[in-house]
């Protein structure tokens, strides 16, 4: 039997008109038919989602973790040649985090500023014009951040010039959109509440936002600088354009070529797919997954250290 | 400690649109001023233009004059961050810093403004404060807890002590009670009628018993129909407003015979 459907001219029912009865109807069995194959359909959906992300990590694991050793994480690449199989990765560890940290410290300040500026004071046309903007930077291929690194510095200083500082200024170039998109957000979800009662203290605009907003948005604001970290220290293209690929530990920022972990991935690879080359490329992914994990494992510390505490 | 204010021919706009209009009012020192009226006709908007928080919101704008201690507020070498120094103000919604400590939302006004204290100075005017706003007893033991474990009506006294505390001249207060509980809200109307005594209080409330239990002086606005500004009807001693209003408006609003 199937429900009845109450229409408006039909007698109003009422408790006394009949038993209740709970008793499945054949609606009630289609409707949980349908919740059964749903449930069904994003389940597998979702594991067939897990399924690239897990073999990816398998292999990644699997490949790169028989080279990992100490050797491999304190020898660079001086000095090997053909199918010698010594040689690390030291050069390529130390050039990633330099370049990575150096980026860093010119994006962070510029993109956290340029977040203050849009949601503390800007207003009308310019706001509006450096959203958009920015936007439109989040979209830029990380090649073209490359090459306009190379031909800022080919102006500047020459067209020979290469140097961990280039390489840096293109991250900046992909890092920058990213911290103040993120940034913004975090201030943005400051109350207003909590700005107007610092100002009814008579505090001034600038301490408001140093001591009220930044201080109420801290937690947010330095897990989306460590997630904009994570999201370049990868990049390879505009690596590959501005400092390439050397054998040796390079610590000098402002000259010459320095060896990253994507780079050096890349060049193993390209130079031996078969044999030592491919397993060096494997185990330099491993370590950059593991850095990136870190990063991520860092930022979540730092949100639940910083974050206002509930009661 | 306390100042009066002359409100003369004040009209508020946001943008371009007159949101009060020609307000003229005299704010008697040590003395407790109500400002009653329906919504949305310009109480809040007219309260905080007393210490220049209407300015926060962009394109707001005042015309006018608000005389307090023989200087306009509005005038043209006058510091905003200077009125709002002297003219303290608390909010509908309670809203201490939720990263500070009760001790450090009671000393927000000093220390965001970058003045040192002595600890002992810091300890003295965190009693005295606390003390003023009735709160002392229920929070003396854990001064360095935060500030939002408080109840609601604790939150607010909180936050009247975090004003009292850098010594205000006149205290503004913005329907200070409508999110509390009916004996949080006795609290705090207790502490009004003490804290007349050093301070001129403004006090915007929708509730005219309470108008009428807290306040001496009552003034009503109204707005003569959507869209078109809110005014001054009329104000008078509160035992007058409630008792003889001159205003049929005015009646009507407090017998609520009023839409």
């Amino acid at each position: 039997m199937a429900v009845q459907t109450q229409s408006p001219t039909g007698p109003t029912p009422t408790p006394t008109d009949a038993a209740p009865s709970f008793a499945t109807t054949a609606s009630g069995r289609r409707r949980k038919r349908t919740n059964t194959i749903m449930a069904v359909v994003v389940t597998v959906a979702f594991l067939i989602a897990l399924i690239p992300l897990i073999s990816l990590l398998v292999e990644v694991v699997v490949r790169g973790g028989k080279m990992i050793s100490w050797d491999f994480l304190t020898t660079d690449m001086a000095g090997v040649f053909g199918d010698m199989t010594t040689g690390g990765v030291e050069h390529a560890i130390l050039g990633t985090l330099q370049i990575t940290a150096l980026a860093t410290l010119i994006s962070a300040p510029i993109g956290l500023l340029a977040a203050i500026y849009l949601v503390e004071y800007g207003t009308g046309r310019l706001a509006k014009t450096l959203t958009f903007f920015v936007d439109v930077m989040t979209g830029i291929p990380s090649i073209v951040a490359g090459l306009f690194a190379v031909a800022l510095f080919a102006l500047l200083v020459g067209p020979a010039y290469r140097s961990g500082l280039m390489a840096a200024v293109a991250l900046s170039v992909l890092m920058i959109p990213v911290v103040v998109r993120s940034c913004e957000e975090m201030l943005r979800l400051v109350p207003n509440e909590l700005r107007e009662a610092a100002y009814a203290l008579g505090v001034p605009k600038w301490l408001t936002i140093i001591k009220v907003v930044l201080r109420t948005s801290l937690a947010g604001i330095v897990t989306s600088i460590v997630l904009a970290i994570a999201r370049v220290i990868g990049e390879t293209a505009p690596l590959l354009l501005t400092v390439g690929i050397v054998t040796t530990v390079n610590t000098n920022m402002l000259d010459g070529r320095v060896a990253t972990l994507p780079v050096f991935a890349y060049s193993q690879y390209a130079q031996d797919s078969q044999g030592v080359g491919a397993d060096r490329a494997w185990g330099a992914a491993l370590v950059l997954i593991v850095m990136i994990m870190l990063l991520n494992l860092v930022a979540r510390f730092i949100s639940r250290r910083f974050s206002i505490a509930e009661k | 400690m306390s100042k009066r204010i002359d409100v003369s021919d004040l009209d508020i706009y946001y943008g371009d649109f007159l949101a009060v209009k020609g307000v003229n009012m005299a704010i008697e020192p040590r003395s407790v001023t109500a400002l009653i009226g329906p919504s949305g006709c310009g109480k809040s908007t007219f309260l905080r233009t007393l210490n220049r928080m209407h300015e926060v919101i962009p394109k707001a704008r005042v015309e006018g004059k608000a005389v307090m201690d023989g200087v306009d507020i509005y005038g043209r070498d006058v510091d905003p961050v200077e009125v709002r120094r002297q003219i303290g103000m608390v909010f509908q919604r309670p809203n201490p810093f939720p990263t500070m400590s009760i001790k450090e939302n009671v000393l927000a006004g000093v220390k965001l403004n970058n003045k040192r204290l002595s600890r002992s100075d810091a300890d003295a005017l965190v009693e005295r404060s606390l003390r003023g706003a009735n709160l002392w007893n229920e929070v003396k033991d854990r001064l360095d807890k935060p500030g939002s474990g408080l109840s609601g009506g604790q939150q607010q006294r909180l936050c009247i002590a975090r004003a009292i505390a850098v010594s205000p001249q006149v205290l503004l207060m913005d329907e200070p009670c409508s999110a509390l509980d009916p004996i949080s809200t006795l609290a705090i109307e207790d502490l009004i009628a003490e804290l007349k005594a050093d301070y001129t209080i403004v006090i915007v409330t929708h509730n005219m018993q309470q108008a009428s239990r807290v306040s001496d002086r009552t003034g009503f606005f109204n707005l003569e129909a959507t869209g078109k500004p809110g005014q001054l009807v009329e104000m008078d001693d509160t035992t007058t407003m409630f008792s003889a209003p001159s205003q049929k408006q005015t009646e009507d609003y407090i017998s609520g015979r009023f839409g």
